[in-house]
């Protein structure tokens, strides 16, 4: 483990008085030629330098972005500065960095659109804060919109409904235009164009993985469960992170949707070209891509003849599926209309579980009590389930279902009210760590008080990078990497498959507790 | 007619053409600029009128900032509550007692509780000033135009005070000048020094209005992530440059 600062957690939360350029130093690597030509995206001889004329270009795409999202220009124009927002980001609450807190991040690019596109920053600048388009104004910018996981929290509380997250994606875009695209995202991207997920797993290789993955359950429990990829005429085609091929413990998760489709004797594949729900389209705020990346699932889900489509535990994922696929890669006339399009996992086992037709041990999850943590993308930016807040109960019922010791952590801080893991929205790489530490605090301070108090020993979530974040963050906050779990990983626990011996699952039960 | 009079009858036709079309044309950007992608803040409604519903707890009750702040929510409902009362008893100078509206300016609850408004709006605004300078996240985002905004805000409700506990003008006057504002006839202002002053600032508010962020009062109406309908399993949502992105490529077909 390196050595970062670790922020202190506390009894109750605290808000922390602001010190000024606390987290200027942190920048991620920016995107050198080789992945911004792969983007599409201009380039300069040395990476981190400007394209020429980039103060023209910038100002000319904010001019675009005004004219086609009406979120940013409605959130360019309708902040009052009330405050309500400032102590509600989690790196403003990890970090102390005022330029963390969610106005002042939108500021960033509000000073600039006050500047050269209203009447009061043209005339008027020093007395609305409007400031000229500098090179040192850019480089805040790349600093500062890296350090936002476009998780929304803030927009619950502003009063308008404002989303940093607009801001953000917008920011990100015209910066990689001039120039400034970040390494981490814009390496992963072509990756899913070429390859099919942002691992770059060729096809042979999951072929490989998810045959050593049938054997490996079939050692386990003595039931042959099957892991299907690229098998024409299947009713589903499973969409899920490519994490949940071979890291933990996003794998156990796998292992638990192929479970519960082998329960509920449905014919299901995956797919090697849309090998990945991740899209970090989202991320970078660009539209063409997120489409891009989109349209490899239509292609995939009309290759293979499915009629449904299921996404695995994503959570941006989720959002870009639930709120955006029909959007960009609709419409979906040629999939069965009595499913939800997309569905959620969780949805089809919460089905199952609702028709009883699992059966279920609960008591293979004894030696676990259970916290949910809410990812922000699946809480804030879609449901899942057919009522509104429904995204909260889905998740904590199917826990519930399978597991016998659950509790929840503090109110204000789950739900809708929930902390992002510290590394989303694009943020998830080494080059962010310190961020990405200082980032968790609000969500590790309420993790370790139900641990204190509720004897609370694992915390499961439904998101790829939250499991990612959390396995990296915990060590450095005294708790260990296993204690983050798959919601699938504990159905994956209970669920006793027909013909499965009774010692398989005690002997996996005593794997677990050695 | 007064050269001062004059003065003012010109001061408020430009005050309010550059209100109604400054704020029109600020909406109707917003209605040109397309919603590209579905960004409801969820839990959202699933219906129009749970949007409706939605937008209640927002303007009336001021939900969200509740949810994040106590005392900037105290402060900012006992202004804008108090706003809503003055505006109220102020209908009073321009609408005519046969109208069919007197009734809603001339009751019990305008009249009297509207007569102390101005005492709650200061105390409103005086608390809102307070926290830009001692909360040090609120300093930090303040720039001279907030604290400015502020204090236009409470010279108003100040002046207006003065003329309602102290100093009083020729109310009968100055409504034959309101009137005569609307009917084009046009009459003589009240030439007292606190009147004017309680008009300036007033005329000066509604001038900068669409230029500042009192857009937040129209704007609100407008934001995606409030107004949405959570339906985009159920409904397809395109913009038109999203179809004219789809019609050159065809791979939506």
């Amino acid at each position: 483990m390196a050595d970062y600062e670790i922020p202190e957690t506390h009894e109750f939360p605290i808000i922390p008085s602001i010190m000024e350029g606390a987290m200027a130093h942190s920048t991620p690597f920016v995107a050198g030629e080789e992945f911004q030509s792969d983007m599409g995206f201009p380039f300069t001889e040395e990476t981190g330098q400007l394209i020429d004329g980039w103060k023209e270009k910038f100002l000319e795409l904010m001019k675009e972005k005004l004219s086609k999202y009406r979120s940013l220009q409605v959130f360019m124009d309708i902040c009052v500065k009330c405050g309500a927002c400032t102590d509600k980001c989690h790196y403003f609450i990890g970090t102390s960095d005022p330029k963390n807190m969610p106005v002042a991040r939108q500021d960033l690019l509000r000073k600039v659109y006050r500047r050269y596109f209203t009447f009061a920053g043209k005339y008027f600048p020093k007395l609305v804060g409007a400031i000229d388009l500098t090179e040192d104004v850019i480089k805040d910018m790349y600093s500062y919109y890296h350090q936002c996981s476009e998780c929304r929290r803030c927009a619950v509380f502003c009063p308008f409904g404002i989303d940093t997250a607009e801001v953000t994606m917008a920011a990100r875009d015209m910066l990689a235009m001039i120039g400034m695209g970040q390494k981490y995202s814009n390496q992963i991207i072509p990756k899913v164009h070429k390859i099919g997920n942002n691992l770059g797993l060729p096809e042979p290789a999951l072929v490989d993985t998810l045959e050593g993955l049938e054997e490996e359950v079939e050692e386990d429990i003595e039931v042959k469960v099957r892991f299907p990829l690229d098998e024409k005429g299947a009713e589903i085609l499973l969409v899920t992170p490519s994490a949940d091929f071979f890291a933990e413990p996003h794998i156990d998760g796998l292992i638990g949707y192929a479970k519960v489709f082998h329960a509920a004797g449905v014919t299901w594949t995956m797919s090697s070209k849309a090998s990945e729900a991740a899209n970090f389209g989202l991320f970078i705020g660009n539209y063409e891509h997120m489409r891009e990346i989109s349209l490899r699932i239509r292609d995939a889900a009309k290759d293979l003849g499915v009629r449904r489509i299921i996404f695995g535990e994503c959570g941006h994922a989720w959002r870009v599926a639930y709120n955006h696929l029909n959007t960009l890669a609709g419409p979906w006339d040629f999939l069965d209309q009595n499913y939800p399009i997309p569905q959620h996992i969780l949805e089809f086992t919460k089905d199952c579980l609702d028709r009883d037709i699992l059966n279920i041990d609960k008591s293979e999850n004894d030696h676990m009590t259970l916290t949910f943590h809410d990812s922000c993308n699946i809480a804030r930016a879609s449901r899942i389930g057919d009522t509104p807040g429904s995204q909260f109960t889905t998740p904590r019922q199917v826990i519930q279902a399978v597991c016998n010791n659950y509790h929840d952590m503090a109110a204000d801080t789950i739900h809708d009210a929930t902390f992002c893991c510290g590394g989303g929205g694009g943020l998830l790489t080494d080059d962010l760590m310190e961020l990405r530490i200082k980032g968790a605090q609000p969500r590790m301070e309420s993790l370790k008080n139900v641990v204190a108090d509720h004897g609370v020993t694992h915390m499961a979530a439904i998101c790829a990078i939250c499991k990612s974040q959390f396995t990296k963050v915990l060590p450095y906050y005294g708790m260990t990497m296993d204690q983050i779990v798959s919601v699938h990983q504990l159905v994956s626990n209970a669920i006793i498959l027909e013909g499965q011996g009774e010692e398989a699952g005690d002997s996996d039960d005593a794997d677990e507790a050695a | 007619m007064s050269a001062l009079s004059i003065l003012y009858v010109i001061l408020f036709y430009v005050a309010m053409i550059t209100l109604v079309a400054g704020i029109t044309n600020k909406v109707l950007q917003y209605k040109r600029v397309p919603a590209p992608l579905k960004i409801a803040v969820t839990p959202a409604p699933l219906t129009k009128t749970g949007v409706v519903y939605r937008f209640f707890t927002e303007v009336v009750l001021f939900n969200s900032l509740f949810r994040a702040t106590k005392w900037t929510w105290i402060f900012g409902f006992m202004f804008h509550a108090s706003l809503l009362l003055a505006f109220f008893r102020h209908l009073r100078y321009v609408i005519s007692p046969d109208s069919f509206i007197w009734p809603l300016v001339n009751n019990m609850v305008v009249q009297s509780f509207g007569h102390y408004a101005g005492f709650a709006m200061l105390v409103g605004l005086g608390g809102l000033f307070a926290r830009r300078i001692f909360v040090d996240r609120v300093r930090y985002i303040s720039s001279a135009s907030d604290y400015l905004m502020l204090l236009l805000i409470m010279g108003i409700a100040f002046s207006g005070l003065m003329m309602s506990y102290v100093s009083h003008t020729d109310i009968v006057q100055l409504k034959a000048f309101v009137m005569g504002l609307f009917l084009f006839d046009w009459q003589n202002l009240p030439s007292d020094t606190v009147l004017l002053v309680h008009l300036t600032m007033v005329l000066f508010l509604a001038m900068i209005f669409p230029v500042s962020k009192l857009l937040h009062a129209p704007g609100l109406f407008m934001s995606p992530t409030r107004y949405q309908i959570d339906n985009p399993r159920e409904k397809r949502h395109l913009s038109p440059w999203g179809a004219e992105l789809e019609a050159k490529d065809g791979r939506n077909a």
